[in-house]
């Protein structure tokens, strides 16, 4: 549970265009990292190099390497399926899936994975929806379908479906920005009770955001329009946003940039 | 007039801007501008002495048109005439297209009730001359529910996991030939796919004619309609689904497999059944492979069988004016319809059931 990531020298390409170029970084264990930065900087690329999401775009390919405590993603005979349920994801539209009651959202990964007893299955899918805050809202109608949950219930279900294969780590690409603020303060109160089991990383255009839940925060940048997205620095969240080393990041998080 | 005066609300000062309000032509305006119009073409019809209904209909429809546009020109002014003028020739076009379906439906029902029964259902033509009342088409529906059966089993796995193919895996030369051919299969003329297994099935491997041999050639019809509507209906499966299904580490296979064929499946069964309909009608790869016969025979694996189409054509070619055939001809079309119309509100059943609510 909750395993470490080590980046080093990390360049993604989308075909022949480099999207991100030579990022290196250490994500916690037990800890909330947020990646903040303009749009097309690379966060959400760099975050789907995590779990290898990023091949599934045709002509998606990935350079250097991604450790999981010591065990490198890229390496040779790394089945991707096995990554990504290590490394799971929440997107940034709430996607359960149409044909499927609330009940079988939950159970899809471990179902579609393999054979599962149905005993067990109903635990694991109870403790999973009480784990993304959803059990109570949802526990008489388990056998409706998801899609007419609302926008915000959506996405703790697109959650608990995440959490119901017990990855390692959980990739969160901007989980709130289709949501009212209630909705996103429960998503967040979920997210700091997750931190407790999972390794988090999230993408949000929202700074107050990463400033609440986020125990590091990461700030990309573009060097210029056309070059690939960069790392311009990794730090405590606090110091981020009180005292940056770089003068881009103050820039950024202060509104003054350009 | 005494009544105290009302104070003057400030606002009413302002004068309401006249493009808000217009005058309007009442509700019933179109029907009465359809029946005048009607009315005045069958007066023109009488003036000029024409008397072909085909005739004062196209007449009375552009009476129609021009009308409305006149009318509402003066009354609405110029954008909302064209408004009303599209509007009319939309309803103008719906009947064009409407009237002849109608017809070929009334006409059909008709004449094919005159011996539809259920001795017609259950008998075969074996004993009894084209000439002859009696007889049915026990064998006919037989043979055209078995030819159409095999070749849905030919055509359905091939031209789903085609489409599945092209649209999930296929990239670069090869997805873009398959594309291709595809595209050009639609196109071939059922007697030429008939053509290509007689020559190849029966003239090359000596096989005999057989329902399956008519199979054969529907299913070459068939696989590439099942393939383009597959094809589209997986393209409409938001790739967000795919993605989710992938980060929970489901393997692709799997994820085609439970989350996208479920998603699409009701628009897949439309798109298998529009094909079914349209090899169900064929007759001239039937008349080629499967030679026809008057007697019942239920393996479509050896000897001729019979086919609805083909049963239909032989009644009406064979019987020189013998009124017993005709009405037979028309009494199998009429099942005909009926058996394309019962499997499609089937598969429109299952469909609703299986898809996504």
């Amino acid at each position: 549970m909750a395993k470490r990531i080590d980046v080093s020298g990390l360049t993604a390409f989308y075909g022949s265009h480099k999207a991100i170029e030579d990022i290196s970084m250490t994500v916690e264990p037990r800890s909330v990292t947020a990646f903040i930065g303009p749009s097309g900087c690379g966060k959400s690329t760099f975050l789907r190099t995590l779990n290898r999401m990023h091949e599934v775009t045709p002509g998606g390919r990935v350079e250097g390497k991604v450790l999981l405590d010591d065990e490198d993603l890229y390496g040779p005979g790394i089945d991707p399926v096995a990554v990504r349920r290590d490394v799971g994801m929440v997107f940034q539209r709430p996607n359960p899936f149409p044909t499927m009651s609330i009940f079988d959202n939950v159970a899809a990964g471990l179902r579609l994975n393999g054979s599962h007893k149905k005993a067990e299955l109903g635990e694991i899918v109870e403790k999973s929806l009480k784990g993304a805050n959803l059990w109570n809202e949802v526990k008489d109608r388990l056998n409706k379908p998801g899609s007419g949950l609302s926008g915000g219930q959506q996405q703790r279900l697109c959650i608990a479906r995440a959490i119901a294969v017990e990855p390692d780590v959980l990739l969160m690409d901007e989980p709130c920005s289709a949501l009212d603020p209630i909705s996103t303060l429960a998503i967040e109160d979920l997210i700091s009770e997750l931190k407790e089991r999972f390794t988090i990383v999230i993408v949000t255009h929202n700074m107050q955001q990463a400033a609440r839940v986020s125990d590091r925060t990461a700030f990309f940048n573009l060097a210029a329009v056309g070059r690939p997205g960069k790392l311009v620095e990794i730090d405590e969240t606090e110091r981020i946003f009180s005292n940056p080393s770089v003068q881009a990041t103050e820039d950024y998080i202060s509104g003054r940039f350009g | 007039m005494s009544t105290a005066p009302t104070p003057a609300p400030t606002r009413a000062t302002v004068p309401t801007p006249r493009t808000l309000r217009g005058a309007r032509l009442p509700k019933w305006s179109p029907w009465a501008l359809a029946g005048g119009s009607l009315v005045l073409a069958v007066l023109l019809g009488l003036v000029a002495d024409m008397d072909n209904p085909a005739q004062l209909g196209l007449i009375a429809a552009v009476l129609f048109v021009l009308g409305t546009y006149g009318v509402a020109a003066r009354v609405e002014g110029r954008r909302q005439a064209k408004d009303r003028v599209a509007t009319s020739l939309v309803w103008v076009c719906f009947l064009l297209a409407v009237i002849p379906l109608a017809s070929l439906l009334w006409e059909t029902v008709r004449q094919g009730v005159k011996v539809l029964d259920f001795y017609f259902l259950s008998h075969s033509m074996g004993v009894v001359a084209d000439t002859e009342t009696g007889g049915g088409i026990y064998h006919a529906i037989l043979g055209t529910l078995e030819q159409v059966g095999l070749a849905t089993v030919v055509a359905v796995p091939v031209g789903v996991l085609t489409a599945v193919y092209l649209v999930e895996y296929g990239r670069g030369r090869l997805a873009k030939a398959v594309t291709f051919f595809v595209d050009v299969m639609t196109g071939i003329p059922s007697i030429v796919a008939g053509l290509f297994v007689l020559s190849f099935w029966i003239l090359v491997l000596d096989m005999g004619y057989s329902g399956f041999a008519g199979s054969l050639a529907l299913a070459i019809l068939m696989m590439p309609i099942v393939v383009r509507s597959t094809e589209e209906m997986l393209k409409l499966v938001p790739n967000e689904l795919r993605e989710a299904s992938l980060a929970l580490g489901v393997p692709k296979w799997r994820t085609i497999l439970k989350v996208v064929l479920p998603t699409s499946i009701g628009g897949i069964t439309t798109g298998i059944m529009l094909a079914v309909a349209r090899i169900t009608g064929e007759t001239a790869p039937v008349l080629l492979l499967v030679w026809g016969t008057n007697f019942i025979n239920t393996n479509p694996f050896a000897d001729p069988q019979a086919s609805l189409p083909l049963y239909i054509y032989q009644q009406y070619a064979n019987s020189a004016g013998y009124g017993a055939a005709y009405d037979r001809a028309w009494a199998a079309a009429l099942t005909l319809i009926a058996i394309v119309m019962i499997l499609n509100l089937v598969a429109r059943g299952i469909a609703r059931w299986k898809s996504p609510r």
